[in-house]
């Protein structure tokens, strides 16, 4: 149980980092640890203690199992992570060569 | 016959996004072809499944010949096939708008590579039978447009698509997790075998808390009332054709058609989703209208009508009757044709002018008949004018409204429809009518594929109300409307439709 609460407190350290810094690379980072959260939690609803792979043999049997499908679905989420990662700090790059500045309460030029 | 056409959908635009990356560079006028003839095929194939799937019913694909729950299935029941109609018709008329636009930005072949990239994702998104294939493909429209919205690169474009970025990211967040709890609880990922897994149990508090992360992912996507602080920033500050994309067929693929699969067909609409719904599209109509109403930026302007209209399709879907969601998915239909033609109008504006700021311009009615009167086209249809087709599917949403008892929504839904009228007029005095401004007087009207694709948008906008005539509405908008009401039943459909 614990382990899932961990889950969430990482979760909201990350939408808080989002929310609240100022930087435009701490918010980066923000993003970052909210995608590992959800990943991690994604792993933990498939994972049992002691588990082993589900590969079937002849001479055992069969008892605590780990999901595998979570852990196949994680690994696509953090590729996509890692394409968001990649294009946002490109952006943040741009933006800095542009303003100057990583702070977010500088750059608005756009309101209305 | 047809299910094996389906996977084209995402096949022809992923390849020829990967054609254009690889050899658009080298050959001059290849990315403006290639983009062209593969989104026409599109266009093409969406209205032939038209044909067939009056003949044959709901169609589904095995991926790989894998038996569906285990394997990955493509869908395309009567809901997508409206929805892959109006993406891929918009996507052909923004092709061909974009060849003649885009010769102001340079690396062309980098624009189309994204282009069909996110036209792949949408495809993905509605025809995906897969709950986990459905964020892909949602992350795949999604990344293109962030980029695309950095297209220009200058000052604007970039603070508009960090900020697009940022929030669409925490979107996707919260919808993986919704996507999380939802196989946690049914073991499956197939979308009708979670359905009818659901459908046997007894709705929980899960499920409650399932529907909240979707409509927090998803609202912030389809940029409903309280989660729409981005779209005002990010689709101005795309290039033109973009803006058409985003605002008339990315925030509907993305956004308000997976609020219907979701809702109605997974989870199972419930009163108070549904209640929630038609509160969220009325806020949406009221303030997208008012915000929309001071805006002098002819481009923000939009992007706030844009708001406005969403909530109507909303509050039509969200009345769940008959007759409101057949005026919902109607408004849908309409919205992407009358508000992709304004972009592009206002695209076109620019174009020639260079400006977007309504003070500016004046009297452009002399100089650019064609943009001028296609956008008087578009802001009649948009403002509720007989007979355009906006018209008809909010008539048929009000009085949906009234027919449901809920009087407070029409009165709501009407005062924004005049609302609309009132900011539409100040475009059109503004922009198009009046004296012409000392300026402009050389300004000239717009190349030929840009003109052609606004008329065409236009002709679409004019005759769209005759998709209500009984015998031809069955086709495309009935079937659409049976698709949200079957709800739950969608399971039995889809394991129906295996072949």
């Amino acid at each position: 149980m614990s382990v899932y609460f961990l889950c969430l407190v990482l979760f909201s350290i990350g939408l808080y980092c989002i929310l609240r810094k100022r930087n435009l690379i701490k918010i980066i980072i923000g993003i970052m640890i909210t995608e590992y959260a959800v990943n991690l939690f994604f792993i933990l609803t498939g994972y049992r203690m002691h588990g082993r792979a589900p590969i079937h043999s002849e001479d055992q049997a069969i008892l605590n199992m780990v999901d595998p499908l979570p852990q196949a679905l994680v690994l696509t989420a953090i590729v996509i992570g890692l394409a968001v990662t990649a294009l946002i700090a490109a952006i943040a790059i741009r933006v800095y060569e542009k303003y100057g500045t990583f702070d977010i309460t500088k750059i608005k030029r756009l309101k209305g | 016959m047809l299910h094996n056409l389906l996977p084209l959908f995402v096949a022809v635009p992923l390849a020829a996004a990967f054609l254009n990356a690889l050899i658009g560079k080298r050959i001059k006028g290849f990315p403006d072809w290639l983009s062209g003839i593969a989104t026409f095929f599109l266009a093409g194939l969406s209205i032939y499944s038209v044909v067939l799937f009056k003949a044959t019913g709901p169609i589904m694909y095995k991926v790989g010949g894998w038996m569906p729950p285990i394997g990955i299935t493509m869908v395309m029941d009567g809901l997508a096939l409206l929805m892959l109609v109006t993406v891929n018709i918009i996507a052909f008329l923004v092709s061909i708008y974009s060849i003649d636009y885009m010769e102001r930005y340079t690396q062309k072949w980098n624009f189309y590579c994204l282009f069909l990239l996110m036209v792949a994702g949408m495809n993905g998104v509605i025809i995906s039978g897969d709950m986990f294939n459905l964020y892909v493909f949602l992350e795949i429209a999604a990344i293109s447009s962030y980029a695309l919205v950095a297209f220009g690169t200058e000052h604007e474009e970039l603070e508009a698509s960090f900020k697009y970025a940022v929030m669409g990211t925490l979107a996707s967040s919260f919808i993986l997790l919704g996507i999380v709890f939802l196989y946690s609880i049914t073991s499956t990922l197939n979308m009708a075998d979670m359905s009818r897994e659901l459908a046997g149990k007894s709705s929980s508090n899960i499920v409650l808390l399932i529907s909240v992360l979707f409509l927090t992912g998803f609202g912030l996507k389809s940029a409903l009332v309280p989660f729409h602080a981005w779209l005002p920033d990010a689709h101005p500050s795309a290039p033109a054709p973009i803006s058409a994309m985003l605002s008339g067929v990315l925030i509907k693929s993305l956004g308000v058609y997976a609020i219907i699969r979701i809702f109605f067909s997974v989870l199972g609409s419930s009163p108070q989703v549904l209640s929630i719904l038609m509160g969220i599209g009325t806020v949406s109509i009221v303030v997208g209208g008012c915000l929309a109403l001071g805006q002098w930026d002819f481009k923000r302007l939009l992007a706030y009508s844009s708001i406005s209209q969403i909530g109507y399709v909303v509050l039509g879907i969200g009345l769940g009757t008959p007759l409101g969601i057949l005026g919902g998915v109607f408004h849908l239909l309409n919205h992407s044709a009358f508000k992709s033609l304004l972009f592009l109008n206002s695209g076109a504006v620019e174009y020639s002018t260079g400006t977007r700021d309504l003070k500016k311009m004046g009297g452009l009615k002399e100089r650019m008949p064609v943009t001028a009167n296609t956008s008087l086209v578009a802001s009649m249809s948009i403002s509720g004018i007989p007979p355009f087709n906006g018209f008809w599917s909010k008539l048929i949403i009000i009085v949906a409204c009234i027919q449901a008892g809920h009087f407070m929504y029409a009165f709501w839904a009407v005062l924004a429809s005049i609302l609309t009228l009132a900011y539409f007029m100040k475009v059109q005095r503004y922009g198009f009518f009046g004296e012409l401004k000392k300026g402009l007087a050389h300004v000239k009207e717009v190349p030929f594929f840009m003109k052609l694709s606004m008329t065409i948008l236009a002709i679409i906008c004019f005759l769209g109300g005759l998709l209500l005539i009984p015998g031809i509405s069955g086709d495309l908008l009935g079937v659409a409307r049976d698709a949200v009401l079957t709800g739950q039943d969608y399971a039995g459909i889809v394991f129906g439709a295996i072949k």
